[in-house]
């Protein structure tokens, strides 16, 4: 039993008197301590399904099961417990006014657990942030700071899964390394599942063990990392999508 | 001195509190540099301290009369802005009249803005229907001239300060609501409040800890420019005789009873309107500043 | 032949933190050739291409020892030598066309404003241009186009869109500011391969800012490498691989590649004499 199922997900949003079908029947399932990455362009609904996992998307048809327990309309405490997400943007993924010990603090306030204090310090530590941070507000961190914090918010309630939706999009190339160096440790020393969404290939390559590419809404193929590597894609849009990826261009 | 500063400045606050005022202190160095805005600020603690120290300030007792002193000009002996038609000192009637005018205000201040916020944020949160009923709500409100709403509930529940506060206080809301609906409606699709969502927070910790903070800039800076609108009204109730009655020195009143010697002894109604026009100024200079000052933007990358 | 040649830069910002030395000390010269300045956040990249334009304002101050377009000089000119350069000489496109295009008038219209108030030429001399520039990039149905929103044109489209209308009057000199950065990687491509045309046949000169050093490469002749304010670096684009400065080396070995290794991806270091 895979840890998330997802069976023919199909999530329409009503805009201006239009339904706009942002996924159409999208299958996945991931393996406990797994990393499984979503690719594609913009409007492929990757982003989408993530939310959807969350509710903060509606879902108009198909199933998504949590450790074979159908997700409940309200997401509940139990749910959050168990699975949290990194967002894109560093800049707005942070509440502004607070501090950054207030945003590692408040999941644990929600659930009643003891001990804030060590657990925020640890927590910093735990990311590379040093614990003199902890009464900075974002804007007095960098893009790649935040989204450390981000990450340590993300882990504060100690969930098996991670969702991650593009978390070093918006970050500088040397930062994007050291980030993703972070969550691969962190994902080896919690034994974290990782479901993770980029549009960037090589990323994916790096930190994912299977990889679902989407186009439009719809999946298109699935291959595991290998394939990727060997560039044996049976479709042409994931063809298209290898041949344009930046890190192709200089022949490396 | 520079001390304080350099603990202020600390780039890694040590506390909560050390961060807050650290930001509240940069905040403030934003806002001298507007020279208006320091004015503005000026004349409204010269108001509060007048209003503070009032019994002391007042050269002369504003209520007594004397009858043999009707009426006289400003820089006179012993009354600076002259005397009014009932010979009260005009100045000790303005700086005791000060009190009035704060305490109308600050009443004014803590509710209106407060319950506009609340009818707001709920809305703005939830949408849906009740957004709808609140914001219909709103705009009945809405749809009433000030004046005439503030009068009809004046009219109804008597003349008197608190009836003149709840007046306008009723009447003043809207706006408010509108305002942190607004902001309510661009915040609430910010991944933060997904963020704080998916920890399983409930909506009255999201309504009151990570939505009303980032309404809060908007509608100070709504308030301060309102409280220039709210002495108005108050004047004018008073000016109509339906807000503070006499023998108390609200300004307004004060000047509805200098009308009849607008020509010849102009002192006894120039005087209050300038009172009523420097404070008015001085709010709104503040709340220019302050707009320059609290808006998110403006407040580091 | 030179066509821009900067000497010793700066751009400082006062804040009531302090002053921010955006950019220190760059030197740089080009002719009719394809120059990409790379850096990452905070290099001050961005800066440096608007302060030839001299788009920057107060609290930002300028200063250089020498910055001449085509004998002209920058430094000295007035607002209204400036304005004359702007857009006619020198042009600048930039990364995102939601915030670059006006919202509230249509593309054909904003194509031909330019053309009309600048050049004045008549409704359908102006019109006729705007179409021939829609078409030389690659736009297959000008006319509807014209018609359009820039709320309802692709990221792709709404950016050759802003190429085409910074291209109109012939510029001498185009600075790209990450012109592809927020669109679609296989956009991007198309984007490119339609400035790269543009560029080679009408032998302009370009400025390409970018974070992306490996597109950079690919695209231009020469690039500078710049890290906190100051040029680290300066290669032609074809040794990009043979880079000597601890930067470059660490920019090019930190992106991940596919098929690479899965062991922890070599980041900078940061407590370097260089990276002070």
């Amino acid at each position: 039993m895979a840890l998330i199922e997802i069976d023919n997900l199909v999530v329409t949003f009503a805009a201006r008197n239009r339904e706009v079908q942002a996924v159409r029947n999208v299958s996945l399932a991931v393996e406990a301590r797994e990393s499984f990455g979503l690719v594609g362009e913009s409007g492929s609904g990757k982003s989408t399904i993530l939310r959807a996992i969350c509710g903060l998307a509606p879902i108009s048809g198909g199933t998504i099961r949590i450790a074979g327990q159908p997700a409940a309309t309200r997401r509940g405490a139990g749910f959050s417990r168990r699975v949290q997400m990194v967002f894109q943007d560093p800049y707005a993924s942070l509440h502004p006014r607070h501090t950054i010990d207030r945003t590692l603090s408040e999941p644990l306030a929600i659930h009643g657990l003891p001990d804030a204090d060590a657990r925020v310090v640890r927590a910093l530590t735990d990311v590379g942030l040093p614990p003199a941070f902890r009464f900075r507000f974002p804007h007095q961190l960098s893009g790649g700071q935040r989204q450390r914090v981000a990450i340590a918010r993300a882990l504060m309630l100690e969930p098996d899964i991670l969702l991650l939706d593009e978390p070093t999009s918006a970050l500088d190339a040397s930062v994007q390394a050291e980030t993703l160096n972070l969550l691969n440790r962190l994902r080896a020393e919690r034994g974290l599942t990782f479901l993770m969404v980029s549009h960037d290939l090589a990323v994916i390559d790096h930190m994912c063990d299977r990889i679902l590419v989407m186009q439009h809404g719809a999946a298109v193929e699935e291959l595991p990392r290998e394939a990727l590597a060997k560039a044996q894609m049976k479709t042409d849009y994931a063809r298209s999508l290898f041949a344009a990826s930046a890190d192709r261009l200089l022949g490396a | 001195m520079s001390a304080l500063t350099d603990w202020l400045r600390d780039p890694s606050p040590a506390s909560r509190r050390q961060a807050r005022l650290g930001q509240a202190y940069l905040s403030w160095l934003r806002l001298k540099n507007n020279r208006l805005a320091v004015i503005g600020l000026g004349i409204v603690l010269a108001l509060v301290v007048v209003a503070v120290f009032a019994p002391v300030l007042a050269p002369d007792d504003p209520i007594a009369q004397n009858l043999r002193a009707r009426l006289l000009p400003p820089l006179t002996d012993g009354h600076l802005l002259g005397t009014d038609d009932f010979g009260r000192d005009i100045l000790s009637r303005l700086i005791i009249g000060s009190r009035i005018t704060l305490y109308i205000i600050l009443l004014v201040a803590v509710t209106a803005p407060v319950f506009g916020l609340l009818v707001g944020t709920v809305a703005g949160y939830f949408g849906g229907w009740i957004d709808e009923v609140l914001m219909r709500i709103t705009d009945i409100f809405l749809a009433f001239p000030k004046l005439i709403l503030a009068l009809a509930l004046v009219a109804v529940m008597g003349p008197g300060i608190i009836n003149a506060v709840l007046a306008i206080a009723v009447t003043s809301w809207p706006p408010y609501a509108r305002v942190a609906r607004a902001e309510t409606l661009t915040v609430r699709s910010s991944d933060y409040i997904a963020a704080v969502r998916l920890q399983g927070a409930g909506a009255g910790r999201i309504i009151w800890g990570h939505i009303m903070p980032m309404c809060l800039p908007s509608v100070i800076i709504r308030v301060t420019l309102d409280m220039a609108g709210v002495i108005l009204i108050a004047a004018g109730l008073g000016f109509l005789g339906l807000g503070v009655q006499p023998p108390m020195p609200e300004w307004g009143a004060m000047i509805s009873a200098g009308r009849k010697y607008l020509f010849e002894q102009w002192w006894v109604a120039t005087m209050p309107g300038l009172a009523i026009f420097t404070v008015s100024l001085g709010f709104n200079l503040l709340g220019d500043g302050l707009r320059d000052v609290l808006d998110p933007r403006n407040s580091g990358k | 032949m030179t066509l821009l040649s900067v000497e010793n830069l700066h751009v400082t910002f006062d804040t009531e933190a302090g002053v921010v030395e955006a950019v220190r000390g760059v030197s740089f010269a080009l002719g009719r050739e394809r120059l990409g300045i790379v850096g990452e956040s905070g290099s001050g990249k961005t800066q440096t291409g608007r302060a030839v334009l001299r788009l920057i304002r107060p609290p930002g101050r300028i200063r250089a020892d020498r910055m001449e377009f085509d004998g002209q000089d920058l430094g000295a000119a007035g607002e209204r030598e400036m304005r004359a350069l702007r857009g006619r000489r020198i042009a600048m496109v930039m990364q995102d066309p939601k915030y670059s295009l006006n919202p509230v008038m249509r593309v054909g219209h904003q194509l031909t404003e330019g053309l009309r108030q600048r050049d004045g030429l008549s409704r359908q001399d102006a019109r006729a241009k705007a179409v021939e520039a829609l078409a030389a990039v690659q736009i297959r149905d000008p006319a509807r186009v014209m018609e359009a929103w820039p709320h309802e044109l692709s990221g792709g489209m709404g950016q050759r869109v802003m190429i085409a209308m910074m291209l109109i009057p012939n510029p001498d000199l185009l600075i790209a500011d990450e012109p592809t950065s927020a669109l679609d990687v296989t956009v991007q491509a198309e984007v490119l391969s339609i400035l790269d045309k543009l560029v080679r046949t009408r032998g302009m000169g370009l400025i390409f800012i970018s974070h992306d050093l490996r597109l950079v490469a690919r695209f231009c002749d020469r690039v500078l490498v710049m890290f906190k304010g100051r040029i680290v670096e300066e290669l032609p684009a074809h040794n990009l691989m043979q880079a000597q400065h601890p930067y470059t080396r660490g920019l090019l070995d930190c992106l991940p590649r596919i098929g690479g290794p899965r062991t922890p991806l070599p980041v900078l270091d940061r407590t370097a004499d260089w990276a002070r």
